[in-house]
Protein backbone atom coordinates (compact mmCIF):
# COMPACT_ATOMS: atom_id res chain seq x y z
CA UNK A 1 0.00 0.00 0.00
CA UNK A 2 1.83 3.49 -0.61
CA UNK A 3 0.64 6.95 0.17
CA UNK A 4 0.22 10.00 -2.04
CA UNK A 5 -1.39 13.77 -0.75
CA UNK A 6 -4.56 15.12 -2.38
CA UNK A 7 -2.20 17.86 -4.02
CA UNK A 8 -0.38 15.36 -5.82
CA UNK A 9 -3.51 13.42 -7.35
CA UNK A 10 -6.30 16.45 -8.00
CA UNK A 11 -5.69 19.06 -10.37
CA UNK A 12 -7.38 21.89 -8.80
CA UNK A 13 -7.75 21.91 -5.13
CA UNK A 14 -9.83 25.54 -4.58
CA UNK A 15 -12.04 27.65 -2.11
CA UNK A 16 -13.70 30.45 -2.67
CA UNK A 17 -17.33 32.56 -1.69
CA UNK A 18 -20.16 30.76 -2.33
CA UNK A 19 -22.32 34.58 -1.58
CA UNK A 20 -21.80 36.68 1.07
CA UNK A 21 -22.01 33.94 3.76
CA UNK A 22 -20.53 30.62 2.52
CA UNK A 23 -17.12 29.33 1.48
CA UNK A 24 -17.27 26.35 -1.17
CA UNK A 25 -14.43 24.11 -1.62
CA UNK A 26 -13.63 22.18 -4.81
CA UNK A 27 -11.50 19.30 -5.38
CA UNK A 28 -11.15 18.55 -8.82
CA UNK A 29 -9.39 15.77 -10.60
CA UNK A 30 -7.69 15.36 -14.00
CA UNK A 31 -8.87 11.59 -15.09
CA UNK A 32 -11.57 9.19 -13.43
CA UNK A 33 -9.25 6.64 -11.66
CA UNK A 34 -7.77 9.30 -9.43
CA UNK A 35 -10.81 10.85 -8.83
CA UNK A 36 -12.63 7.49 -8.25
CA UNK A 37 -9.75 6.17 -5.62
CA UNK A 38 -10.11 9.47 -3.44
CA UNK A 39 -13.78 8.65 -3.14
CA UNK A 40 -13.67 5.56 -2.19
CA UNK A 41 -10.85 5.82 0.54
CA UNK A 42 -12.94 7.65 2.63
CA UNK A 43 -10.18 10.29 3.02
CA UNK A 44 -12.79 13.17 2.08
CA UNK A 45 -15.98 13.45 3.98
CA UNK A 46 -18.38 15.47 5.91
CA UNK A 47 -17.44 14.98 9.17
CA UNK A 48 -13.48 14.76 8.20
CA UNK A 49 -13.65 17.87 6.81
CA UNK A 50 -15.63 19.25 9.36
CA UNK A 51 -12.60 17.84 12.16
CA UNK A 52 -9.91 19.22 9.54
CA UNK A 53 -10.91 22.81 9.81
CA UNK A 54 -11.92 22.60 13.73
CA UNK A 55 -15.74 23.42 13.03
CA UNK A 56 -19.56 21.55 13.80
CA UNK A 57 -20.70 19.24 11.24
CA UNK A 58 -23.32 21.65 10.77
CA UNK A 59 -21.53 23.99 9.39
CA UNK A 60 -21.26 22.40 6.02
CA UNK A 61 -24.20 22.71 4.50
CA UNK A 62 -23.35 20.96 1.25
CA UNK A 63 -21.16 18.03 0.12
CA UNK A 64 -21.53 16.41 -3.04
CA UNK A 65 -19.14 13.83 -4.86
CA UNK A 66 -20.04 15.51 -8.26
CA UNK A 67 -19.46 12.87 -10.73
CA UNK A 68 -19.71 15.08 -14.11
CA UNK A 69 -16.95 17.05 -13.39
CA UNK A 70 -14.59 14.22 -11.53
CA UNK A 71 -15.23 16.38 -8.17
CA UNK A 72 -15.77 16.51 -4.67
CA UNK A 73 -17.37 19.76 -3.18
CA UNK A 74 -18.36 20.89 -0.19
CA UNK A 75 -19.66 24.06 1.32
CA UNK A 76 -19.27 25.77 4.67
CA UNK A 77 -21.07 28.55 6.25
CA UNK A 78 -18.66 31.33 7.18
CA UNK A 79 -18.04 32.63 11.32
CA UNK A 80 -19.08 36.42 10.13
CA UNK A 81 -20.83 37.46 6.16
CA UNK A 82 -17.56 37.86 4.22
CA UNK A 83 -15.51 41.30 3.92
CA UNK A 84 -17.29 42.43 7.48
CA UNK A 85 -14.44 44.29 9.44
CA UNK A 86 -11.61 41.50 10.81
CA UNK A 87 -12.00 39.09 8.26
CA UNK A 88 -9.13 38.41 6.81
CA UNK A 89 -9.92 36.70 3.48
CA UNK A 90 -12.41 38.97 1.62
CA UNK A 91 -13.03 36.33 -1.32
CA UNK A 92 -12.39 32.99 0.92
CA UNK A 93 -9.68 32.36 -1.52
CA UNK A 94 -7.11 31.04 0.80
CA UNK A 95 -9.17 28.81 3.11
CA UNK A 96 -8.20 25.40 0.81
CA UNK A 97 -4.66 25.20 1.97
CA UNK A 98 -5.38 22.37 4.53
CA UNK A 99 -6.67 20.06 2.03
CA UNK A 100 -3.22 20.05 0.05
CA UNK A 101 -1.72 17.56 2.29
CA UNK A 102 -4.43 15.15 2.73
CA UNK A 103 -3.07 11.35 2.59
CA UNK A 104 -4.78 8.77 0.20
CA UNK A 105 -3.29 5.52 0.73
CA UNK A 106 -3.89 3.53 -2.11
CA UNK A 107 -3.88 0.17 -2.77
CA UNK B 1 -34.38 31.53 -35.88
CA UNK B 2 -32.79 27.96 -35.82
CA UNK B 3 -29.59 29.00 -33.22
CA UNK B 4 -28.29 32.42 -31.72
CA UNK B 5 -25.04 33.10 -30.71
CA UNK B 6 -23.55 35.09 -28.22
CA UNK B 7 -20.38 36.06 -26.73
CA UNK B 8 -19.09 36.94 -23.17
CA UNK B 9 -15.87 38.72 -23.30
CA UNK B 10 -15.38 39.13 -19.38
CA UNK B 11 -16.53 37.68 -16.48
CA UNK B 12 -16.93 40.81 -14.39
CA UNK B 13 -15.98 43.75 -16.27
CA UNK B 14 -14.39 46.56 -14.95
CA UNK B 15 -12.73 44.16 -12.39
CA UNK B 16 -9.84 43.29 -14.60
CA UNK B 17 -9.57 44.11 -18.58
CA UNK B 18 -10.78 41.72 -21.20
CA UNK B 19 -8.23 40.30 -23.66
CA UNK B 20 -8.57 41.91 -27.00
CA UNK B 21 -7.30 38.73 -29.31
CA UNK B 22 -9.77 36.31 -28.33
CA UNK B 23 -12.24 39.04 -28.16
CA UNK B 24 -12.10 40.01 -31.71
CA UNK B 25 -11.85 36.64 -32.35
CA UNK B 26 -15.00 36.53 -30.75
CA UNK B 27 -16.88 39.13 -33.08
CA UNK B 28 -15.21 38.00 -36.31
CA UNK B 29 -17.37 34.64 -35.58
CA UNK B 30 -21.05 36.88 -36.24
CA UNK B 31 -22.31 37.09 -32.43
CA UNK B 32 -26.36 38.22 -32.51
CA UNK B 33 -25.37 39.05 -28.88
CA UNK B 34 -22.47 40.49 -26.91
CA UNK B 35 -23.15 39.86 -23.30
CA UNK B 36 -21.29 40.51 -19.88
CA UNK B 37 -22.07 40.66 -16.23
CA UNK B 38 -20.23 43.53 -14.28
CA UNK B 39 -20.81 42.66 -10.70
CA UNK B 40 -20.11 40.94 -7.67
CA UNK B 41 -21.01 40.31 -4.20
CA UNK B 42 -17.62 38.88 -3.87
CA UNK B 43 -15.88 42.41 -3.50
CA UNK B 44 -17.13 42.56 0.08
CA UNK B 45 -20.19 45.29 1.64
CA UNK B 46 -18.34 48.54 0.97
CA UNK B 47 -18.44 49.01 -2.45
CA UNK B 48 -22.52 48.83 -1.92
CA UNK B 49 -22.75 50.46 1.00
CA UNK B 50 -20.44 53.49 0.25
CA UNK B 51 -21.68 53.36 -3.60
CA UNK B 52 -18.60 53.12 -5.25
CA UNK B 53 -16.71 51.01 -7.46
CA UNK B 54 -14.18 48.46 -6.46
CA UNK B 55 -13.30 48.41 -10.44
CA UNK B 56 -11.20 51.84 -12.02
CA UNK B 57 -12.58 54.26 -13.93
CA UNK B 58 -10.04 53.19 -16.73
CA UNK B 59 -10.80 49.69 -17.02
CA UNK B 60 -14.83 49.91 -17.00
CA UNK B 61 -14.71 52.55 -19.34
CA UNK B 62 -11.89 50.26 -21.97
CA UNK B 63 -14.33 47.41 -21.73
CA UNK B 64 -17.60 48.92 -22.73
CA UNK B 65 -15.62 51.20 -25.23
CA UNK B 66 -14.68 47.26 -27.14
CA UNK B 67 -18.02 46.28 -26.67
CA UNK B 68 -19.75 49.16 -27.76
CA UNK B 69 -17.72 49.38 -31.15
CA UNK B 70 -17.86 45.88 -31.74
CA UNK B 71 -22.10 46.12 -31.13
CA UNK B 72 -22.56 49.29 -33.61
CA UNK B 73 -20.09 47.94 -36.09
CA UNK B 74 -22.51 44.38 -36.42
CA UNK B 75 -25.55 46.11 -35.48
CA UNK B 76 -26.56 43.63 -32.80
CA UNK B 77 -27.26 44.34 -29.04
CA UNK B 78 -24.98 45.09 -26.24
CA UNK B 79 -26.09 43.51 -22.82
CA UNK B 80 -24.34 44.60 -19.62
CA UNK B 81 -25.75 43.29 -15.96
CA UNK B 82 -24.93 44.48 -12.23
CA UNK B 83 -23.39 47.92 -13.65
CA UNK B 84 -20.08 49.17 -11.88
CA UNK B 85 -19.80 46.14 -9.50
CA UNK B 86 -22.51 46.58 -7.33
CA UNK B 87 -25.65 47.56 -9.65
CA UNK B 88 -26.35 50.07 -8.09
CA UNK B 89 -28.36 53.45 -9.18
CA UNK B 90 -25.20 55.45 -8.80
CA UNK B 91 -23.24 52.69 -10.91
CA UNK B 92 -26.03 52.17 -13.72
CA UNK B 93 -25.72 56.53 -14.16
CA UNK B 94 -22.31 56.22 -14.40
CA UNK B 95 -22.33 53.21 -16.76
CA UNK B 96 -24.76 55.68 -19.38
CA UNK B 97 -22.61 58.76 -18.73
CA UNK B 98 -19.91 56.62 -20.13
CA UNK B 99 -21.85 54.81 -22.95
CA UNK B 100 -22.91 58.51 -23.76
CA UNK B 101 -19.09 59.94 -23.73
CA UNK B 102 -17.71 57.13 -25.97
CA UNK B 103 -21.08 57.52 -28.35
CA UNK B 104 -19.71 61.11 -29.12
CA UNK B 105 -16.30 60.34 -29.16
CA UNK B 106 -16.52 57.74 -31.73
CA UNK B 107 -19.23 59.92 -33.80
CA UNK B 108 -21.78 56.65 -33.61
CA UNK B 109 -24.83 57.00 -35.68
CA UNK B 110 -27.80 57.16 -33.41
CA UNK B 111 -28.81 53.93 -31.35
CA UNK B 112 -31.10 53.29 -28.58
CA UNK B 113 -29.61 53.27 -25.22
CA UNK B 114 -32.03 51.21 -22.53
CA UNK B 115 -31.19 50.68 -18.77
CA UNK B 116 -33.17 49.05 -15.37
CA UNK B 117 -32.87 50.41 -12.13
CA UNK B 118 -32.33 47.63 -9.11
CA UNK B 119 -32.22 49.85 -5.54
CA UNK B 120 -34.95 49.24 -3.30
CA UNK B 121 -36.61 51.37 -0.93
CA UNK B 122 -36.34 50.67 2.72
CA UNK B 123 -39.56 51.68 3.38
CA UNK B 124 -41.28 49.42 0.82
CA UNK B 125 -39.57 46.69 2.78
CA UNK B 126 -40.66 47.79 5.91
CA UNK B 127 -44.10 47.27 4.50
CA UNK B 128 -43.48 43.98 3.57
CA UNK B 129 -42.35 42.86 6.96
CA UNK B 130 -45.22 44.90 8.68
CA UNK B 131 -47.79 43.56 6.57
CA UNK B 132 -46.68 40.01 7.51
CA UNK B 133 -44.61 39.37 3.99
CA UNK B 134 -41.93 37.43 5.03
CA UNK B 135 -38.22 38.93 4.02
CA UNK B 136 -36.70 35.62 4.17
CA UNK B 137 -32.98 34.56 5.30
CA UNK B 138 -30.83 33.11 2.75
CA UNK B 139 -27.88 30.06 4.20
CA UNK B 140 -29.09 30.36 7.54
CA UNK B 141 -29.87 33.99 8.58
CA UNK B 142 -33.34 34.57 10.09
CA UNK B 143 -35.96 36.84 8.17
CA UNK B 144 -35.50 40.35 8.12
CA UNK B 145 -36.74 42.37 10.85
CA UNK B 146 -36.90 46.07 11.20
CA UNK B 147 -33.64 46.65 13.55
CA UNK B 148 -31.09 45.16 10.62
CA UNK B 149 -33.44 46.89 7.72
CA UNK B 150 -32.82 50.32 10.31
CA UNK B 151 -28.72 49.36 10.24
CA UNK B 152 -28.78 48.98 6.07
CA UNK B 153 -27.62 51.90 4.06
CA UNK B 154 -28.31 50.83 0.15
CA UNK B 155 -30.38 47.86 -0.82
CA UNK B 156 -30.08 46.13 -4.50
CA UNK B 157 -32.40 43.46 -5.73
CA UNK B 158 -31.03 40.96 -8.35
CA UNK B 159 -33.23 40.88 -11.34
CA UNK B 160 -34.03 37.90 -13.07
CA UNK B 161 -34.60 37.88 -17.30
CA UNK B 162 -37.67 40.34 -17.12
CA UNK B 163 -36.11 43.74 -17.35
CA UNK B 164 -34.06 42.85 -20.14
CA UNK B 165 -36.43 41.03 -22.20
CA UNK B 166 -38.52 44.41 -21.78
CA UNK B 167 -35.68 46.65 -22.75
CA UNK B 168 -35.29 44.71 -25.71
CA UNK B 169 -39.02 44.71 -26.67
CA UNK B 170 -38.93 48.76 -26.47
CA UNK B 171 -35.84 48.45 -28.90
CA UNK B 172 -32.78 48.96 -27.20
CA UNK B 173 -29.72 48.62 -29.26
CA UNK B 174 -27.43 48.90 -25.81
CA UNK B 175 -28.51 47.65 -22.12
CA UNK B 176 -27.04 49.08 -19.31
CA UNK B 177 -28.52 46.89 -15.89
CA UNK B 178 -28.64 47.40 -12.49
CA UNK B 179 -27.96 44.47 -10.20
CA UNK B 180 -28.87 41.21 -11.83
CA UNK B 181 -28.56 37.76 -11.98
CA UNK B 182 -25.33 36.97 -13.92
CA UNK B 183 -26.64 34.02 -16.29
CA UNK B 184 -30.08 36.55 -16.88
CA UNK B 185 -28.34 38.58 -19.15
CA UNK B 186 -27.85 36.24 -20.97
CA UNK B 187 -30.91 33.97 -20.72
CA UNK B 188 -32.84 37.02 -21.34
CA UNK B 189 -32.50 37.16 -25.33
CA UNK B 190 -32.13 33.90 -25.83
CA UNK B 191 -35.91 33.53 -24.14
CA UNK B 192 -37.16 36.21 -25.95
CA UNK B 193 -35.85 34.49 -29.37
CA UNK B 194 -38.05 31.62 -28.49
CA UNK B 195 -35.77 29.21 -27.53
CA UNK B 196 -36.51 26.74 -24.30
CA UNK B 197 -35.94 28.77 -20.70
CA UNK B 198 -33.78 25.69 -19.60
CA UNK B 199 -31.17 25.65 -22.21
CA UNK B 200 -31.70 29.52 -22.36
CA UNK B 201 -30.66 29.59 -18.34
CA UNK B 202 -28.04 27.31 -19.13
CA UNK B 203 -26.51 29.39 -21.66
CA UNK B 204 -26.34 32.09 -19.88
CA UNK B 205 -25.17 29.84 -16.58
CA UNK B 206 -21.94 28.68 -18.64
CA UNK B 207 -21.15 31.78 -20.03
CA UNK B 208 -21.40 34.47 -17.54
CA UNK B 209 -17.63 33.91 -16.19
CA UNK B 210 -16.51 33.99 -19.71
CA UNK B 211 -13.28 32.11 -20.24
CA UNK B 212 -13.69 30.41 -16.36
CA UNK B 213 -15.66 27.48 -18.35
CA UNK B 214 -11.91 26.70 -20.94
CA UNK B 215 -9.10 24.73 -19.97
CA UNK B 216 -6.48 25.89 -19.68
CA UNK B 217 -7.02 27.93 -16.92
CA UNK B 218 -6.96 32.16 -18.33
CA UNK B 219 -9.56 34.66 -17.44
CA UNK B 220 -11.11 37.51 -19.04
CA UNK B 221 -10.56 35.60 -22.87
CA UNK B 222 -13.56 35.48 -24.97
CA UNK B 223 -16.03 32.31 -25.03
CA UNK B 224 -18.86 31.93 -28.10
CA UNK B 225 -22.07 30.31 -26.40
CA UNK B 226 -24.82 28.68 -29.61
CA UNK B 227 -28.14 27.93 -28.53
CA UNK B 228 -30.74 25.95 -30.27
CA UNK B 229 -34.15 24.42 -29.70
CA UNK B 230 -32.04 20.87 -28.80
CA UNK B 231 -29.02 21.80 -27.14
CA UNK B 232 -26.13 24.78 -26.31
CA UNK B 233 -22.60 24.69 -27.56
CA UNK B 234 -20.25 26.30 -26.28
CA UNK B 235 -16.38 27.01 -27.62
CA UNK B 236 -13.58 29.12 -26.12
CA UNK B 237 -12.04 31.95 -28.72
CA UNK B 238 -8.73 31.97 -27.40
CA UNK B 239 -6.49 30.04 -29.68
CA UNK B 240 -5.43 27.95 -27.15
CA UNK B 241 -8.10 27.33 -25.09
CA UNK B 242 -10.74 24.81 -25.31
CA UNK B 243 -14.16 23.88 -23.73
CA UNK B 244 -14.01 20.69 -22.80
CA UNK B 245 -16.21 18.61 -20.75
CA UNK B 246 -14.53 18.58 -17.48
CA UNK B 247 -13.74 22.40 -17.92
CA UNK B 248 -17.76 22.97 -18.63
CA UNK B 249 -18.93 20.60 -16.14
CA UNK B 250 -16.47 21.45 -13.53
CA UNK B 251 -17.30 25.25 -13.91
CA UNK B 252 -20.65 24.48 -13.15
CA UNK B 253 -19.78 24.41 -9.13
CA UNK B 254 -17.70 27.90 -9.66
CA UNK B 255 -18.81 30.14 -6.74
CA UNK B 256 -21.82 27.89 -6.06
CA UNK B 257 -22.32 25.69 -3.15
CA UNK B 258 -23.90 23.24 -5.60
CA UNK B 259 -23.30 22.60 -8.66
CA UNK B 260 -26.51 21.12 -9.70
CA UNK B 261 -28.92 24.05 -9.10
CA UNK B 262 -28.77 27.84 -9.95
CA UNK B 263 -31.90 29.77 -8.32
CA UNK B 264 -33.02 32.78 -10.45
CA UNK B 265 -36.09 35.15 -9.82
CA UNK B 266 -38.52 33.67 -12.15
CA UNK B 267 -37.48 29.87 -10.43
CA UNK B 268 -34.47 27.16 -10.50
CA UNK B 269 -32.29 25.80 -13.55
CA UNK B 270 -31.79 21.88 -12.54
CA UNK B 271 -28.62 20.59 -13.79
CA UNK B 272 -28.69 17.24 -12.50
CA UNK B 273 -29.50 15.37 -15.74
CA UNK B 274 -26.79 17.91 -17.91
CA UNK B 275 -24.93 15.90 -20.00
CA UNK B 276 -22.06 16.81 -21.66
CA UNK B 277 -20.30 16.00 -24.85
CA UNK B 278 -16.69 17.03 -26.81
CA UNK B 279 -18.34 18.15 -30.27
CA UNK B 280 -14.99 19.84 -31.67
CA UNK B 281 -11.62 20.22 -30.43
CA UNK B 282 -12.48 23.63 -28.78
CA UNK B 283 -16.47 22.76 -27.92
CA UNK B 284 -18.48 20.59 -26.19
CA UNK B 285 -22.14 20.28 -26.30
CA UNK B 286 -24.62 20.25 -23.30
CA UNK B 287 -28.11 18.62 -23.27
CA UNK B 288 -30.16 18.32 -20.36
CA UNK B 289 -31.01 21.47 -18.53
CA UNK B 290 -34.58 21.72 -16.63
CA UNK B 291 -36.01 24.70 -15.77
CA UNK B 292 -38.26 24.95 -12.77
CA UNK B 293 -40.45 28.06 -12.62
CA UNK B 294 -41.54 29.21 -9.30
CA UNK B 295 -45.29 30.01 -8.64
CA UNK B 296 -44.83 33.52 -6.96
CA UNK B 297 -41.46 35.10 -8.14
CA UNK B 298 -39.14 36.26 -5.23
CA UNK B 299 -36.38 38.18 -5.86
CA UNK B 300 -33.03 37.74 -4.17
CA UNK B 301 -31.86 41.33 -2.50
CA UNK B 302 -27.94 42.58 -0.94
CA UNK B 303 -28.04 45.24 1.51
CA UNK B 304 -24.73 46.78 2.91
CA UNK B 305 -24.97 48.84 6.63
CA UNK B 306 -22.18 50.92 7.60
CA UNK B 307 -20.53 49.64 10.91
CA UNK B 308 -18.38 52.56 11.47
CA UNK B 309 -15.14 54.56 10.33
CA UNK B 310 -12.18 52.58 10.09
CA UNK B 311 -8.56 52.86 10.91
CA UNK B 312 -5.68 49.92 10.71
CA UNK B 313 -2.65 49.43 12.46
CA UNK B 314 0.63 46.91 12.12
CA UNK B 315 2.65 45.63 14.45
CA UNK B 316 5.68 43.15 14.12
CA UNK B 317 6.94 40.62 16.68
CA UNK B 318 10.31 38.78 16.32
CA UNK B 319 10.94 37.64 20.26
CA UNK B 320 10.24 34.15 20.39
CA UNK B 321 8.50 34.35 24.20
CA UNK B 322 6.47 37.40 23.12
CA UNK B 323 5.01 35.02 19.92
CA UNK B 324 4.13 32.11 22.29
CA UNK B 325 2.75 34.99 23.98
CA UNK B 326 0.76 36.92 21.77
CA UNK B 327 -2.68 36.47 23.03
CA UNK B 328 -1.66 38.01 26.20
CA UNK B 329 0.03 40.99 24.65
CA UNK B 330 -3.05 41.35 22.42
CA UNK B 331 -5.27 40.98 25.80
CA UNK B 332 -3.28 44.08 27.13
CA UNK B 333 -3.52 46.21 24.27
CA UNK B 334 -7.14 45.95 24.03
CA UNK B 335 -7.71 45.91 27.93
CA UNK B 336 -6.31 49.75 27.80
CA UNK B 337 -8.53 49.96 25.08
CA UNK B 338 -11.25 49.00 27.45
CA UNK B 339 -10.28 51.44 30.17
CA UNK B 340 -10.57 54.26 27.78
CA UNK B 341 -13.40 53.13 25.97
CA UNK B 342 -15.18 50.64 27.78
CA UNK B 343 -16.76 47.27 26.06
CA UNK B 344 -19.38 48.63 23.56
CA UNK B 345 -19.46 51.00 21.16
CA UNK B 346 -16.76 50.21 18.79
CA UNK B 347 -14.88 46.77 17.31
CA UNK B 348 -11.25 46.03 17.70
CA UNK B 349 -10.00 43.45 15.46
CA UNK B 350 -6.95 41.61 15.64
CA UNK B 351 -5.34 39.42 12.40
CA UNK B 352 -2.58 37.73 13.75
CA UNK B 353 0.07 36.58 10.46
CA UNK B 354 2.51 34.03 10.93
CA UNK B 355 0.02 32.13 13.74
CA UNK B 356 -3.69 31.65 12.17
CA UNK B 357 -3.86 35.31 10.16
CA UNK B 358 -5.75 33.89 7.40
CA UNK B 359 -7.71 31.03 8.88
CA UNK B 360 -8.44 32.01 12.19
CA UNK B 361 -9.99 29.16 14.35
CA UNK B 362 -10.19 26.60 10.84
CA UNK B 363 -6.37 27.03 11.15
CA UNK B 364 -4.79 23.35 11.74
CA UNK B 365 -1.85 25.10 12.67
CA UNK B 366 -2.86 27.35 14.81
CA UNK B 367 -0.38 26.18 17.58
CA UNK B 368 2.55 26.09 15.89
CA UNK B 369 3.40 29.96 14.49
CA UNK B 370 6.40 31.08 12.67
CA UNK B 371 9.71 32.96 14.05
CA UNK B 372 7.90 36.25 13.35
CA UNK B 373 4.39 37.98 13.33
CA UNK B 374 2.78 40.67 11.54
CA UNK B 375 -0.15 41.61 13.65
CA UNK B 376 -2.75 43.72 11.95
CA UNK B 377 -5.02 45.92 14.07
CA UNK B 378 -8.50 47.26 12.86
CA UNK B 379 -10.33 50.06 14.93
CA UNK B 380 -13.84 50.78 13.89
CA UNK B 381 -16.14 53.48 15.61
CA UNK B 382 -18.56 56.32 14.87
CA UNK B 383 -16.12 58.79 14.25
CA UNK B 384 -13.08 59.01 12.54
CA UNK B 385 -11.27 60.26 15.49
CA UNK B 386 -12.72 57.84 18.16
CA UNK B 387 -11.83 55.02 15.32
CA UNK B 388 -8.36 55.98 15.44
CA UNK B 389 -7.84 56.63 19.04
CA UNK B 390 -9.33 52.86 18.88
CA UNK B 391 -6.87 51.71 16.72
CA UNK B 392 -4.22 53.59 17.94
CA UNK B 393 -4.70 52.47 21.88
CA UNK B 394 -4.65 48.96 20.49
CA UNK B 395 -1.53 49.00 18.31
CA UNK B 396 0.69 51.13 20.65
CA UNK B 397 0.05 49.63 23.72
CA UNK B 398 1.44 46.05 22.17
CA UNK B 399 4.29 48.01 22.75
CA UNK B 400 4.21 48.62 26.31
CA UNK B 401 2.59 44.79 27.19
CA UNK B 402 3.59 43.38 30.18
CA UNK B 403 4.65 39.92 29.75
CA UNK B 404 6.20 38.48 33.30
CA UNK B 405 9.37 36.88 32.13
CA UNK B 406 10.63 39.22 28.98
CA UNK B 407 13.91 40.27 28.32
CA UNK B 408 13.60 42.80 25.76
CA UNK B 409 11.83 45.78 28.36
CA UNK B 410 12.40 47.97 25.76
CA UNK B 411 9.55 47.52 23.12
CA UNK B 412 7.30 44.32 22.69
CA UNK B 413 6.93 45.23 18.64
CA UNK B 414 8.36 46.36 15.93
CA UNK B 415 6.74 48.82 14.39
CA UNK B 416 7.11 49.89 10.08
CA UNK B 417 5.51 52.74 10.81
CA UNK B 418 4.42 54.57 14.02
CA UNK B 419 0.72 55.55 13.29
CA UNK B 420 -2.47 54.23 12.47
CA UNK B 421 -3.99 54.66 8.88
CA UNK B 422 -7.50 55.35 7.52
CA UNK B 423 -8.96 52.76 6.04
CA UNK B 424 -12.43 52.27 4.05
CA UNK B 425 -14.95 52.55 6.91
CA UNK B 426 -16.11 49.22 7.70
CA UNK B 427 -19.78 47.53 6.64
CA UNK B 428 -21.27 44.37 6.44
CA UNK B 429 -23.48 42.72 5.07
CA UNK B 430 -26.87 42.80 6.33
CA UNK B 431 -29.05 41.48 3.76
CA UNK B 432 -28.77 38.44 1.92
CA UNK B 433 -32.45 37.61 1.33
CA UNK B 434 -35.47 37.05 -0.92
CA UNK B 435 -38.68 39.29 -1.04
CA UNK B 436 -42.02 37.50 -2.88
CA UNK B 437 -43.37 40.16 -5.86
CA UNK B 438 -46.63 39.96 -7.56
CA UNK B 439 -45.14 41.88 -10.30
CA UNK B 440 -41.51 40.61 -11.77
CA UNK B 441 -41.02 43.99 -13.14
CA UNK B 442 -41.95 46.05 -9.68
CA UNK B 443 -38.76 46.86 -8.36
CA UNK B 444 -36.99 47.53 -11.73
CA UNK B 445 -37.84 50.68 -13.44
CA UNK B 446 -36.94 51.01 -17.23
CA UNK B 447 -36.07 53.45 -19.14
CA UNK B 448 -34.97 54.23 -22.67
CA UNK B 449 -33.16 57.23 -24.70
CA UNK B 450 -32.04 57.53 -28.27
CA UNK B 451 -28.17 58.34 -28.19
CA UNK B 452 -25.95 60.11 -31.19
CA UNK B 453 -28.99 61.81 -32.60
Amino acid sequence: MTTRTLSQLAKTIRSKNAGTDKITFDIIFRERPEYEMVKKSGAITRPKMAKLLNIDEARITDFVEYDEAYAIKFTILREHPSGSAGDPDIFGSQQYAPLLGIEIEEN
Amino acid sequence: MQSMKVICPNGHLGFAPLKPGSFRIGIDAGPDIIAADSGSDDVGPVPLGSDTSTSPLEWQTQDLEAMLLASRERKVPMIIGSAGDTGANSRVDLYLKIIRELAAKHRLAPFKLGWFYSEVDREWLRGKIRSGDAVTGLDARPDLDEAELDATDRIVAMAGVHPFIKLLDMGADVIIGGRSSDCAVFAAPAIRAGFPESLSYYLGKVLECASFCAEPYGGKETVLGEISHEDVKVTAMHPDQRCTVASVAGHAMYERSSPYYEYVAGGTLDMRECRYEQVGPKTTRITGPKFIPIDRVRVKLEGSGKVGERFVGIAGVRDPYTIANIDRVIQWARDQVVERFGTTGYELHYTVYGRNGIMGSMEPLRDRPGHELCVVVQGVAPTRAMAELVCMTGTRQMFYARLPDVKGTAGSVAFVLDEVMQASPAYRWTLNHTVGIDDPMELFPCHVATVGA
